[in-house]
């Protein structure tokens, strides 16, 4: 078992599929179905090999380019291999959702799966270099999803995104480059060792000056603009409104996850101490997001710019458990409730990617169905006409939502069971982001599902079969994780502890 | 038996001028042969050279009396750079297939100036070297005057005077290097143990290193170089940037740096912060990085924009030179195979796959055509050339950029700083050239729409696939396994930079 390659396996596997299905025409989106499925079950084979004490495994090491620092340096642990798996479901739902590709299928879905090879790639990597190689490998696919088979106003909004993940790369790769300067390495491992001994920010000062809480703020401005973060977060309702649903599927569900693993695996175990020094600002910005996404949500009436904001809102939740646990260390009590933060915080990314791809996907399905129509006000009454559509987008609304019984609200009780010791004021003001969510989602529900049935909306047709069979496992799996919220965190806390272990702030 | 690519490259030249007209096809599929061979050789040259230091390959006195040699001997950096030629040679011989004006003399001077190239990086006697230098110009010269375009003659005559006051101002540092030597000999290895007295490094180094760099496209000596690759045929844009820069650029490091090493010496009194030569010529590479990068994004010529993206890469080869370190210099050469390749490559899509069917190169008609849909293999290779070119990784540029920016700021952080703006520039410009030449909305003009509907584009050849392939798959491949070239050229960079004469 160890020693098989099998996270290079993994990130390999979308690569080839990609340069079948470039080749493959009309036949892409099978080749890129088979491939999304081979791929979940590699990721699930990955997520069950985990070591139990919440280490690294199934490390890959291999010279590079030693005279840079780089190296071919792979390995996961239980973040990262729940963000293989949602990787791995999120893009097989948004394979499943593309069917009405009709405009170059073989580049669609070669991109696809590109992108998809990124984000494994981007999801193991332990060395800055190969990190960033995948982490730009993304971008490039996005950005083609969404300028060739984006809505009216693709142009600009592909160009806004471009040039944003473009300049949050280059904020990065400066960063990297002073830590490299300093220390002579790229690795994670090594530099997290050194961050908690203190030596990595003597290195820099011994080097560059003082400078180590400058490079902190780079490299989060960085994620920032990923996850995103208020005030880095303008690309994101016109890049998510105007990519075709799919694709906006990838970018929610899985592409926004690469920002708060980022700085889950980078800027807080390198930079710990000057991110609890600045962690006030932080978390005053961490709970705009969650309240401004709320609020510029119920502003709106394209659903889905609604969810958009709304997913700006519920990673806010991420980065209010992120920053809430920047304190020093403070004895049993207070390690618990980071342990809780941060549970809630990976727990809340799963949760996030698999309801608001769901919701994508719904959105893709009214839009199929009336020609395109996806304004709250252009519906109305559908659960006559379609209850099993009406019942499903309901149970995935009301994950959003964060209704107990289901998987959106498991994650978000432990943010909060664990914010509240650590940052009660933060914790208090994003309460409000809750309560506006809640009537966000519940206005979307009276307008698209209740009331009389809109005249253009008396036939509306209900799910197929096929359809209905796509959906059964995601729903299934909102229920599984409200129910039994164990399943992941169960895996997920040993790392949680290992990871709180080595950290220093 | 690297020599050999030299006298094949002049052989085919010579077997081509001589071939009767009109046997066109013919003179293609040997100009192809040639260069395939010559790139075999240099292959071979650089797989058989791995892990050995400079080898001789060819010693024969030459002019007894002044103690010149047929000196030709390789390092990895000769290796290197020699390999690149070879690749150069390959895909500037594809992307010519559609030559058919006086076809076999344009190959016969396209395989005299590789000779020349070859002949070049080969030399390690300092008046051989010069000669290959000269030869080189000549061919460049006829190649730009008879198969070039826009301003051809005025091109030409440009850079042939650039050339030749650079090689002037060479030749008067050769003649006194030689003359204070007193050895009798021009063998680039004996001069490096010659000691040269410093005050005399101080005058020379700068003159030889400034006739060097003028055709490496140091700024502000860089006017020849948009102009004369605007104006030259596809494949001599892609020589002239792909290699013929090198030539200056390893001119400067070859006989510049490794000659008269403490020319670079502080001058021990510093005006506003520049104390020493190399003072000097890092704010001109970097003033060069950015200063490109910035015309190349207000260009409306499509071929324009990669004509001074030329000189903004070129830039970074000097800044790491001029870092005088380790890891600096090895950038240095790494950038110069990196840009040769990816230089080759975009003039390929700009001047030959994209003007020979549009028929234009302003970004402003080509806005209205809509290539990504008409001609996806053009787009999509500069999607793949135009991302190597901003230096995202997983291409050669990314490690030989980022090995400059390290060993530039190990000397000056702020030089890293300037160079780090350009880098961000050329992200810019590569991509207003994206979408405005490929991706844009913009609606179709009366002119495109009548050529759209009038005639499809003729289909994308397979000479055009292949040097495509080839070019891009080299970038990539050396992006991705570094090591391939940097185990070869860190080792010849050290012994250079230890001194006593490489």
């Amino acid at each position: 078992m160890s020693g098989f390659p099998i996270l290079t396996l993994l990130t390999v596997l979308p690569l080839v599929g990609a340069a079948i299905a470039l080749w493959s025409g009309k036949h892409a989106r099978n080749v890129a179905l088979v491939t999304t499925l081979a791929s979940l079950a590699l990721a699930l084979v990955v997520w069950t090999w985990l070591p139990a004490d919440g280490s690294m495994g199934m490390v890959e090491r291999a010279a590079w380019a030693p005279s840079l620092g780089i190296e071919y340096h792979l390995g996961v642990d239980g973040l990262g291999a729940l963000m293989l798996v949602l990787a791995a479901i999120v893009t097989l739902m948004s394979v499943d959702a593309a069917h009405r590709v009709h405009h170059q299928p073989g580049l669609y879905f070669g991109l696809v799966l590109l992108l998809e090879s990124g984000l494994f790639g981007s999801f193991t990597a332990l060395n800055f270099f190969h990190w960033f190689l995948f982490w730009e490998l993304s971008l490039i696919p996005a950005f083609f999803l969404i300028r060739l088979w984006g809505g009216a106003r693709r142009g600009p909004a592909a160009t806004q995104f471009f040039v944003y993940t473009m300049a949050g790369s280059v904020a990065l790769l400066v960063c990297f480059l002073a830590v490299f300067l300093s220390t002579g390495s790229m690795d994670f491992g090594h530099l997290t060792q050194m961050a908690s001994t203190g030596a990595l920010d003597r290195a820099v000062t011994a080097h560059l000056g003082p400078v180590t809480l400058w490079l902190a703020i780079g490299v989060l401005a960085g994620f920032a603009v990923k996850v995103p973060m208020v005030p880095f977060h303008t690309w994101l309702p016109a890049a998510y409104a105007e990519a075709p649903s799919p694709v906006t599927m990838l970018l929610t569900g899985a592409m926004s996850k690469m920002g708060v693993y980022g700085l889950l695996r980078i800027a807080i175990p390198l930079f710990g101490h000057q991110i609890a020094q600045i962690r006030t600002p932080l978390l005053v910005l961490a709970a705009v997001t969650v309240v401004m996404g709320a609020w510029a949500a119920a502003a709106q009436t394209d659903m889905k710019r609604i969810f958009a904001y709304s997913s700006v809102n519920h990673l806010g939740y991420c980065l209010l458990g992120i920053f809430a646990i920047a304190v020093p260390a403070g004895g049993a009590a207070v390690f618990a409730s980071q342990a809780a933060a941060l549970n809630g915080v990976i727990l809340q990314m799963f949760n996030h990617g698999i309801t608001a791809a769901a919701l994508f996907w719904f959105v893709a399905m009214l839009q199929e169905r009336t020609g395109g129509h996806r304004g709250i006000d252009d519906f109305g009454g559908l659960r006559k006409p379609a209850p099993v559509l009406a019942g499903l987008m309901g149970i995935a609304l009301f994950s959003s939502l964060g209704l107990p019984g289901l998987n959106g609200f498991v994650g978000e009780f432990l943010i909060f069971r664990g914010v509240f010791p650590l940052a009660w004021v933060a914790a208090t003001v994003s309460i409000l982001g809750l309560l506006v969510t809640a009537a966000v989602i519940l206005t979307v529900i009276q307008k698209v599902f209740t009331g009389p049935v809109a005249e253009h909306c008396v036939n509306f047709p209900d799910l197929h079969h096929g359809e209905r069979l796509a959906l059964a496992p995601i729903i299934g799996l909102m229920l599984l994780i409200g129910l039994l919220p164990q399943l992941i965190v169960g895996a997920v806390n040993p790392t949680v502890v290992n990871l709180l272990a080595h950290w220093r702030f | 038996m690297l020599a050999w690519t030299i006298y094949l490259s002049f052989a085919g030249a010579l077997m081509l001028a001589l071939l009767p007209k009109g046997k066109n096809g013919l003179a293609r599929w040997l100009a192809l042969a040639v260069a395939v061979g010559g790139l075999a050789l240099a292959v071979q040259g650089f797989v058989a050279g791995m892990g050995q230091g400079r080898t001789v390959l060819v010693d024969l006195p030459w002019v007894p009396t002044m103690g010149v040699h047929f000196l030709l001997a390789a390092d990895g950096i000769s290796r290197v750079l020699v390999l690149l030629t070879g690749l150069a040679a390959v895909a500037g011989v594809l992307f010519s297939w559609n030559i058919e004006l006086r076809t076999n003399e344009f190959f016969a001077f396209f395989l005299a100036l590789i000779g020349g190239v070859y002949g070049v990086f080969l030399s390690f006697d300092l008046f051989l070297l010069f000669v290959f230098y000269e030869v080189a110009i000549v061919p460049k010269y006829f190649l730009i005057s008879i198969w070039g375009s826009t301003r051809r003659e005025y091109a030409a005559m440009k850079l042939a005077l650039y050339s030749f006051v650079g090689s002037a101002m060479v030749l008067i540092g050769l003649l006194a290097a030689y003359a204070t030597s007193g050895s009798h000999s021009t063998s680039l290895i004996a001069l490096g143990h010659a000691g040269f007295p410093v005050s005399f490094q101080m005058w020379c180094f700068p003159l030889v290193f400034t006739g060097f760099a003028i055709l490496a496209g140091m700024w502000p000596f860089h006017t020849w170089a948009p102009t004369g690759h605007v104006a030259a045929p596809t494949a001599a844009s892609m020589l002239l940037a792909g290699v013929v820069m090198k030539l200056g650029a390893y001119g400067c490091l070859r006989v510049g740096i490794a000659l008269f090493p403490h020319g670079l010496d502080p001058w021990g009194f510093s005006f506003i912060g520049v104390g020493s030569w190399r003072d000097v010529f890092a704010i001109l590479a970097v003033v060069g990085i950015v200063y490109g990068a910035l015309v190349a994004l207000v260009q409306t010529d499509f071929k324009f924009v990669i004509g001074y993206s030329s000189v903004s890469h070129m830039g970074f080869v000097l800044l790491g030179l001029m870092a005088l370190n380790q890891i600096g210099v090895t950038g240095a050469v790494l950038q110069m195979f990196s840009h040769g390749i990816l230089a080759g490559l975009l003039f390929a899509i700009v001047g030959r796959i994209v003007y020979e069917r549009t028929h234009t190169r302003q970004l402003a008609e080509l806005e209205t055509m809509h290539l990504s849909r008409r001609l996806p293999f053009a787009a999509w290779a500069f999607v793949i050339a135009g991302m190597a070119s901003m230096g995202l990784p997983g291409f050669s540029g990314f490690v030989a950029e980022l090995q400059v920016l390290v060993g530039a700021w190990m000397v000056k952080p702020w030089w890293t700083v300037g160079a780090g703006i350009g880098i961000v520039v050329g992200v810019a410009y590569t991509w207003r050239a994206l979408q405005k030449a490929f991706f844009s909305d913009a609606p179709a003009s009366a002119h495109a729409l009548e050529s759209e509907h009038g005639h499809e584009f003729a289909a994308i050849t397979w000479p055009e696939v292949t040097g495509v392939t080839l070019l891009a798959g080299v970038s990539l491949f050396v992006g991705l396994y570094p090591r391939i070239l940097l185990d070869t050229i860190e080792p010849a960079v050290k012994a250079l930079l230890a001194g006593g004469g490489q």
